[in-house]
Formats: C-alpha cells, sequence, structure tokens
C-alpha cells in the first residue's frame, strides 16, 4: 500500500502549484490588469492623499457628520485591520446596555428629535465596517445636520437622495448610502 | 416582510435550479471521461509526472487508502506553512508562527472541508499561507468529497465488479475541469464587484475624523499596569489613521464557496466589505454554496442511468430546505422584542431592513442574512455574511438543525449527496420492513454488510456533537469560552460541536475556541466526522459494485414518486428530531421561552 505515497506526494505537488500558485497569479495579473481600482480596494484619493475606501467604513461621531453603524472591532471601531463583530446574544443583558447607551448618544446630540431610531443606527454590524446606513438613518439624522452646520433640510435631503444607492439591479439586497462618501460630499458643499 | 423579500428569495431558487441542471451533465460528462480533446495532453502529462497509471482501476480499500494518504500529506503541508511562515516569503504584514494546537486544528478543519476558523485572517495567516495552504485545499478537500460520491455511484451503475474507479483520476479531474474553471470565472466576477486581489501589504487610510479609544496602560516592563482594585489601567489616545488590510482574496474567496469550503480571507468572513461588497456579489456567493451540490444530484441520475433518480433526491432536499429557510427568514425579520421595548423602528420598508440587524449589514439586510444563514448550514459550507451567534433564538436553531441533520440538505460538495444517498438506503431498508421485501435502490439488494455501513454512517455525527458538546459543558476548560449567558451559552457550544461533527465550518463566533482544549477536541472531531463517513461509504461503494443488478418487478419499491421523496424527508427529520431534540430543548428552546418573556 505503501506505494500510493509516490502519486499522493507528487499530485500534491502538482496540484499545489497549479491552484495554490498559478491559480491566484492569474487571477492577480487579470484583475490587477482589467480592474485595478477594485482589485486595490476601492480607495478613495483627495488632493493626493488615500481618505480611506468607499467599501470600509469610518466612525464618526461628530454631530456635523452622518454618523456610521456601531462598530464591535477592537481597541478602536471601524479597525480595517481586524474585522469583528460583536457576537451579542439577544438575551445577553450587555447587548440591551449597549442599546441603550447609544440610544441616549443619539438622544443627546439630537434633542428635538422625537422619531423612532431605526434599528440599523444603534446595532453592530456583522463585520464591524459595514460603509453604509440604509436611507431611514439617514433621513433620522437630516435635522441634527441641518442645524448644526446651518443647511436647509430640503438641501441636506436632497444630497442624501444623491448619494442612496437603490437595490442592485433593482432587486438584490437592501437600499443604502455610503457614510463616508456622503460625509465627504458636505465637507464639499460646505467649503463652495 | 416586504413583496421584495419574497421576489429574492424566488430569484435565487430559480437561478439555483436553473443552472444546476446544465452543469450536473456537464459533470457527469467528466466523470465518463468525455473530456474536452484539447485538454487531454494536459491531463496525460499530469498523470505521467505524477507516475499515475490512469487505466488502472481501484478495489474500494485501495480507492479509501490513496484517498487517506492524499490528505495526510495535505494535513502536514498546511501544518507546516502555517509553522514556518514567519521565515517563508510573501508575508509582507510580518505575521508570526501559528501555535501548535491552533495549526493542528485549522490543517484538520480545511483537509476535511471544514474549515472551522479559530483565527482571524487578516491578523494571523501570511498570504503564502492563505494560498499554497488554504486555497489549495479548499480545492483538493471539495475535489476527496466528490471523488468518494463519484466511487459510490459507479457501485450503483457497475454489475459484478471489484474495483469503484481510480482516486487519482477522479481527484484531478474535478479540479482541473470544474472546481478550477469555474472558480476562474466566479473570481473576476467578484473582483468587478469590489473584492480585493493584490500580493500588497495593508493600505493606509487619513480618517475624515480622528477616533478616540481606551487601550490597557504597560508598564515598563511591557506589562499591562493594574489599579488597586486589579482592574487595568486604561489610557485614552487618538489616531487619524486607518490600516486597511487587503491580499489575494478573491481568487480563495471563489473557491471557499464553490468548494462548500467556507473558510474566510478575513475574520469575519463574507460579511467582510472586501470578501462580498455588493447585493451582486452576495447573490453570487450565495449561488456558488448550493450550485454543485445541488448539479451532483443531475450527475447522479445521468451516471446511474434514469435522471428521475436525481431528481427525487433533489426534491426532497429543496423541501426540506425552503420549509427550513422560512422559519429562519420569519424569525429574524420578526426580530428582537428588546429592540421595540427601547422604541426602535423595526419594521421593513423600502427604507430600511428593519427586524434583528444585530450582527448584520446594511446591504444584505435580513432576507439575504437568513437566506445564507440557511444556505450555508444546509451545505456544508459554513461561510457566513452575518453574525448567527446574534441571531434570535428559532433564527439561530435553523443552521443549528441544518447541521444535525447530516449536511444532506444540498450538503458538501459530494459527501452531501453521498450522505443523502445513505439516508436513501435507510428509507428503502424501513420501507422494506414494512412491506416484507428485500430492500432494493437501484437495482442492488441492499444486505446486512450495507445497512451496517449505513448505521455507522448515520450515526457518528449525532455521536460526535452530542458527546463533545456534553464533555465541553462539564469541563472548566470547555466552559471558559462562552461568551454568552445563560441559554445561550449552551448553544455556542451545541452548535461548535454540531459544526465540526458534520465538517460544516460555521459558528456562533462568540466562543473562544483558540485555546488547546477546543483546538485538540474540535479537530479530533472533525477528522472523526469525515472519515468515518467516507470510509464506510467506500465500503457500501465496494460492496455494490460487486453485486448484480435485479430487473425492477411488481414488488420493487419505485423510488422516484413523490411517496418516495416523502419517505426519505421523514428519515432524515425523524433521525435529525429524535437524536437532538433534547439538547435543542437546553439551548434555543429555552432562549425563546425567555426572549417571549421580555415583551
Amino acid at each position: 500500500m505503501l506505494k500510493e505515497l509516490k502519486p499522493a506526494l507528487l499530485l500534491l505537488l502538482a496540484l499545489t502549484v497549479l491552484t495554490g500558485l498559478l491559480y491566484p497569479l492569474l487571477v492577480t495579473g487579470l484583475a490587477q490588469g482589467l480592474l485595478p481600482i477594485q482589485a486595490n480596494g476601492s480607495l478613495i484619493e483627495q488632493n493626493g492623499k488615500t481618505v480611506g475606501s468607499s467599501l470600509i467604513g469610518q466612525p464618526f461621531s461628530d454631530p456635523k457628520y452622518f454618523w456610521s453603524r456601531p462598530s464591535s472591532t477592537s481597541p478602536q471601531p471601524y479597525n480595517a485591520a481586524s474585522s469583528s463583530g460583536s457576537n451579542l446574544g439577544p438575551t445577553n443583558p450587555a447587548l440591551a446596555d449597549a442599546l441603550k447607551a447609544r440610544i441616549a448618544t443619539l438622544k443627546t446630540a439630537d434633542q428635538g428629535n422625537r422619531e423612532p431610531i431605526p434599528v440599523d443606527l444603534v446595532t453592530a454590524s456583522a463585520s464591524g465596517l459595514d460603509p453604509e446606513i440604509s436611507p431611514a438613518a439617514a433621513e433620522y439624522q437630516v435635522a441634527r445636520i441641518a442645524l448644526v452646520r446651518g443647511l436647509e433640510v430640503a438641501t441636506l435631503r436632497e444630497l442624501v437622495a444623491r448619494y442612496t444607492q437603490g437595490r442592485q439591479l433593482g432587486v438584490l439586497g437592501e437600499a443604502r448610502i455610503n457614510v463616508l462618501e456622503l460625509n465627504l460630499a458636505l465637507d464639499r458643499q460646505e467649503k463652495r | 416582510m416586504t413583496a421584495n423579500g419574497y421576489l429574492q428569495l424566488v430569484l435565487y431558487l430559480i437561478v439555483l435550479l436553473g443552472l444546476a441542471g446544465p452543469l450536473g451533465l456537464y459533470m457527469a460528462r467528466v466523470y465518463r471521461g468525455e473530456v474536452l480533446a484539447w485538454l487531454r495532453p494536459l491531463e496525460n502529462n499530469l498523470f505521467r509526472l505524477c507516475g499515475i497509471q490512469a487505466d488502472e482501476d481501484m478495489h474500494w480499500t485501495r480507492y479509501a487508502y490513496a484517498m487517506l494518504a492524499f490528505n495526510l500529506l495535505g494535513f502536514l503541508a498546511v501544518y507546516g506553512l502555517q509553522r514556518l511562515q514567519v521565515w517563508l516569503p510573501l508575508n509582507p504584514d510580518g505575521m508570526g508562527p501559528i501555535t501548535p494546537d491552533s495549526a493542528f486544528n485549522t490543517a484538520v478543519s480545511f483537509i476535511t472541508n471544514s474549515n472551522w476558523q479559530d483565527y482571524g485572517g487578516e491578523t494571523t495567516m501570511s498570504y503564502l499561507t492563505q494560498m499554497l495552504g488554504l486555497s489549495v485545499q479548499n480545492f483538493l478537500s471539495a475535489a476527496s468529497g466528490m471523488a468518494t460520491l463519484v466511487a459510490l455511484m459507479r457501485g450503483f451503475s457497475r454489475r459484478e465488479a471489484s474495483s469503484v474507479g481510480n482516486f487519482w483520476v477522479d481527484m484531478v479531474r474535478s479540479t482541473l475541469y470544474i472546481l478550477l474553471p469555474l472558480s476562474l470565472i466566479l473570481s473576476l466576477l467578484l473582483v468587478s464587484q469590489g473584492v480585493v486581489q493584490t500580493f500588497s501589504a495593508h493600505a493606509t487610510a487619513q480618517l475624515l475624523q480622528p477616533v478616540e479609544y481606551e487601550v490597557v496602560k504597560h508598564g515598563l516592563d511591557g506589562r499591562p499596569l493594574q489599579d488597586v482594585k486589579g482592574q487595568p489601567v486604561m489610557v485614552k489616545v487618538a489616531t487619524r489613521v486607518q490600516a486597511i488590510a487587503v491580499g489575494p482574496v478573491a481568487s480563495q474567496i471563489a473557491i471557499k464557496q464553490l468548494g462548500s469550503n467556507g473558510g474566510g480571507f478575513f475574520n469575519v468572513n463574507s460579511a467582510h466589505p472586501f470578501e462580498n461588497p455588493t447585493p451582486l456579489s452576495n447573490f453570487l456567493e450565495m449561488l456558488a454554496i448550493l450550485l454543485i451540490p445541488a448539479a451532483l444530484c443531475f450527475t447522479f441520475g445521468s451516471l446511474v442511468g434514469d435522471p428521475r433518480q436525481g431528481h427525487a433526491l433533489l426534491a426532497a432536499m429543496t423541501l426540506i430546505f425552503i420549509g427550513l429557510l422560512a422559519v429562519c427568514v420569519w424569525a429574524e425579520q420578526s426580530g428582537n422584542p428588546l429592540f421595540d421595548r427601547l422604541g426602535l423602528a423595526t419594521q421593513a420598508s423600502s427604507l430600511q431592513a428593519g427586524g434583528n440587524m444585530e450582527g448584520k449589514e446594511t446591504r444584505f439586510g435580513i432576507v439575504n442574512s437568513a437566506l445564507w444563514a440557511t444556505a450555508t448550514t444546509a451545505a456544508s459550507n459554513g461561510s457566513v455574511n452575518a453574525m448567527h451567534d446574534s441571531f434570535t433564538p428559532l433564527g439561530g436553531l435553523v443552521p443549528m438543525w441544518l447541521m444535525q441533520l447530516g449536511e444532506v440538505v444540498y450538503g458538501g460538495v459530494g459527501s452531501g449527496l453521498y450522505g443523502m444517498i445513505i439516508f436513501a438506503l435507510v428509507g428503502v431498508f424501513i420501507a422494506g420492513l414494512m412491506i416484507g421485501r428485500t430492500p432494493e435502490y437501484l437495482g442492488k439488494k441492499i444486505g446486512a454488510f450495507e445497512m451496517k455501513m449505513a448505521a455507522v454512517a448515520i450515526l457518528m455525527p449525532p455521536l460526535l456533537a452530542l458527546v463533545g458538546t456534553a464533555f465541553a459543558v462539564v469541563l472548566d476548560a470547555g466552559r471558559a469560552g462562552i461568551a454568552n449567558p445563560g441559554a445561550h451559552g449552551f448553544s455556542e457550544i451545541l452548535y461548535a460541536y454540531s459544526s465540526a461533527g458534520n465538517n460544516n465550518g460555521s459558528a456562533f463566533a462568540g466562543l473562544s475556541a483558540n485555546t488547546p482544549f477546543y483546538n485538540a477536541s474540535l479537530g479530533l472531531v472533525m477528522l472523526l466526522a469525515r472519515y468515518w463517513l467516507a470510509i464506510p461509504v467506500l465500503a457500501i461503494a465496494g460492496s455494490l459494485a460487486a453485486k448484480k443488478i435485479v430487473p425492477a418487478s411488481n414488488g420493487t419499491l419505485p423510488t422516484h414518486t413523490p411517496l418516495f421523496v416523502f419517505l426519505l424527508i421523514a428519515t432524515v427529520i425523524v433521525v435529525g428530531a429524535l437524536t437532538f431534540l433534547p439538547a435543542l430543548a437546553l439551548g434555543p428552546v429555552v432562549e425563546q421561552l425567555q426572549l417571549l418573556g421580555l415583551k
């Protein structure tokens, strides 16, 4: 039976070269040649600096920005070198405490707002890097940002609408808004 | 749930079943040896290079030995790469060596097609380990499963034969003509959506708003400082910089989905935006989870010469899948009563997904997270796009129970269908007892030897899952890993051993499983679950191949009718329900009652 060891070893080596080296190298070559922006992380450049990736969220706590979803990465939120969800179970008291604290923070920053908070704005994402919020979560924050920035609510809604992505191909997934891109646009609008 | 939610689910099933037929028939041609003529020289050179006699047929014992030898060498390669990666090339972020217990667990996990992950990819594994170790086994463990299935199919189609085929040939053809081309297409589609594919080290970005956070303060000796109460001293720091992990991701994710592997490049698997950036990438990756397992039903029908036999198995799988999918989507969309009590808006609409969004991504919402969770555990894939640990109790029960059913609802590539065929043998045996005739399946008489082997194959996974859970909950080392209190903590452990005991690999990820206890015990469970099934299956293949084909008569139980589909579903459900009901009652069922009490 030992005679099976020779083909086993040689085939493992051959298939390792094929599937572990040639295949990823071919994909890398094609991806870098045909789709370099996506293949390198969809990075956003502004004034010659990398200000983020359109696929990776950033943390916001300043009332003048739209806030992203809560992130459970450590040590800091939105640590894109170490993705993680909260893994809190539905009956864990720590989940209730975390939600209460986030609700209080949102309400403190936006005292006139009596609307119910959309659930995605106070629950931690799976990756801890979710770049997006729901249109409902953006709408909830519009009044606060309009007040802080001294902008018309209608102007802000228009900007949010421009940055809202519908379901892909009209069917797939959920409607959503990229928070970093929206905030970058907000800052550009201010400068004008 | 919104109308769009139903539309997405129906669309998924239609595309899946629509593609499974043509692919299944193509695979049947591959295994019959009718491959493209211009690829012949490549194949022949590979065989010559490796000293393989392609026309040599193997007895089932030799076939099993070849598989074991091949997988053992694969284990050594993955183990070695992890231990030595610090001295090897393609390690731009300077990852250190993996501990022996973790390296053992991961190597076992990847050769057995489980892809349980006790590590976070972007913080531990070098690019070389991910490619040469993990990616390679993604291909080869899947191809091993397919080869075992093909041997079983030959057991049915051959008459009075002493052999079940050539393992090396089945292995090479599965890889070259099925897994590799599909992976190449899928990986490029994924890159177009934003999945990264680069050998550069992590990217660095300037944050728009600096972030403040707390870290543990270290003394001059490098040890964490503690205050008088023994609590660690925290110190505030701020940073403007975001380090963004990248890597050769797309090539690995494609085969991870297609080969029912499930081991992610990043810690959070396909919830990571670089692994699964858009709803379309999500749709393609979900399709890839079930595509080959569903298509193999058509391959089976074609190779045993009766397509209706494959359709019956596929129908049984699909019906169980739809039933459990409905429960999962409903539970997650109904959400957590706590959220309503806190006054949050949880109603689904075109403006938000609503429901239980803890541990889910905005772009996927509820429907696509629940669909993924059901598909990934129906197949033994185990990749995730949402955190199962944060699912509602009933929403989390669905993936757990799907694993406990033995990974036969589509199941892993190869392993799912051979598991389902074993259940079909048990089904015809039970029916045979009821009507007082010798059980037959596809013209082969099912005797005492086949039933003994089938019993071993069916009883092993529940035994491993339940005994493993029992040990972990009584030992301090097991309980130390629990993250959530109460019944949910028990669910975390039950989920872990159900996952390992059925080679799935998904987790209630709060459980701290990177400890010597969990690495050793889960590793052992994965080994037994894989080979204690595959070897009896090959034994059945060998025994059946040696038998005559009995022509069908009036007394033969037809195995392509709705009646048989019902019998098969009942066999799978009854075995799964009876075995696991007590354990499930202690975990998700208790927690669901507690959750209702919150209202």
